[in-house]
């Protein structure tokens, strides 16, 4: 496989080192001086300095060939959105994976088409959300391309939802239960399934639902 | 005409000032606040400190309903991505983004996005100049 990444920070050097280790043919590009000679003390020819978001700079990484994939790692948005757009629209790369800094950007990558994208801030968040339980909806995966999200909700002793029959719930259009998690066991929601306090419900939803969905299951 | 500035340097101050004194509505946001020492000292028009990439300082510099919209930061990849949220997202018709790098220019030209890229200019402009250039003779001294 063929891998070129854009941005040799601390992302993009371990990333490079890990394709490199698993005898991927990689190239890195970074732009700074300082830490372009440090990058090539390591990686030798397979590091190039310049601007990623150059044409001549991505041509002569090899873009034209094209390469299987190009990763977009950047601690630039802008940048690394460039990148993807210039790899896909104009060398007809086939997958790009782009970092995204500042989780408020991800509407500009989406809205370019640029897909998968890794926030570590919305990843960290996401954990939070997980950990703390004060938040009684968790968001625990995105699927983008489809417009869904995967959610778990807990069941408490105040909530509508316990003691009734999943069929029994007006859950709202685009929203329906998968599982239910009760004392470490889980089991796949059916109509038949009765909700109990203490219940881990995992639900498949389209975003903006959640709240809909909140009030059905805990009235809040 | 309601116009959107991103970006007050010497373009975008000089862009600001002019469509202001032919009566459009401007509006200028950059993320520095001494440019506004740029625009006029009473400048009539509103100004905002902020990234043009924030959703939130372009709605709130009324980004919904503006006519125009100017990208004129220093980063040429900061223009091509404020240009396509104002024109993707906002559907704003009139948007143009100043590149500096003619080869990125050339590929968004193409995608249609309205660029101006200053350096294309310089290049035909002295290409131009050198051809038709009269060398003075040099009188010896």
């Amino acid at each position: 496989m063929y891998v070129v990444i854009a941005g040799g920070g601390k992302v993009g050097a371990n990333v490079a080192r890990s394709l490199m280790r698993l005898g991927h043919e990689t190239t890195l590009i970074e732009q700074r001086r300082d830490r372009f000679q440090r990058l090539e003390d390591e990686f030798e020819h397979q590091v190039q300095r310049g601007d990623a978001t150059e044409l001549f700079v991505l041509e002569r990484a090899g873009l034209a060939r094209p390469p299987d994939i190009v990763l977009a790692l950047t601690g630039d948005d802008e940048d690394n959105m460039v990148i993807c757009q210039l790899a896909k629209e104009r060398y007809g790369v086939e997958k790009v994976i782009a970092r995204v800094n500042d989780p408020r950007n991800q509407a500009h990558f989406d809205l370019m088409g640029i897909s998968p994208t890794i926030c570590a801030t919305s990843s960290i968040m996401a954990l939070v959300e997980h950990e703390v339980p004060e938040h009684d909806l968790i968001h625990l995966l995105e699927l983008r391309k489809e417009n869904l999200e995967i959610v778990e909700v807990q069941i408490d002793r105040d909530s509508p939802s316990a003691g009734k029959r999943v069929e029994g719930l007006k859950l709202p259009e685009g929203a329906r239960l998968i599982s239910v998690m009760r004392q470490g066991k889980a089991e796949i929601a059916v109509g038949s399934t009765t909700l109990e306090a203490g219940d881990q419900v995992l639900a498949i939803l389209e975003p903006g639902k959640e709240d809909e969905l909140r009030r059905v299951l805990l009235r809040r | 005409m309601k116009a959107l500035i991103i970006g007050c340097g010497r373009v975008g101050s000089t862009i600001a000032l002019q469509l202001q004194k032919e009566g459009w509505e401007v509006t200028v946001i950059d993320e520095n606040e001494d440019a506004l020492s740029r625009l006029s000292e009473n400048w009539p028009g509103r100004f905002l400190v902020g990234h043009g990439m924030d959703t939130d300082v372009l709605r709130d510099a009324g980004i919904e309903d503006a006519d125009a919209l100017v990208a004129a930061t220093d980063g040429d990849n900061t223009n091509i991505v404020i240009g396509q949220v104002a024109q993707k997202r906002f559907g704003i018709q009139c948007v143009v983004a100043r590149l500096l790098d003619p080869a990125r220019a050339e590929f968004y030209a193409k995608r249609g996005m309205r660029i101006v890229c200053p350096t294309k200019i310089a290049i035909d402009e002295l290409n131009t100049a050198v051809r038709e250039c009269v060398i003075p003779p040099v009188v010896a001294g």
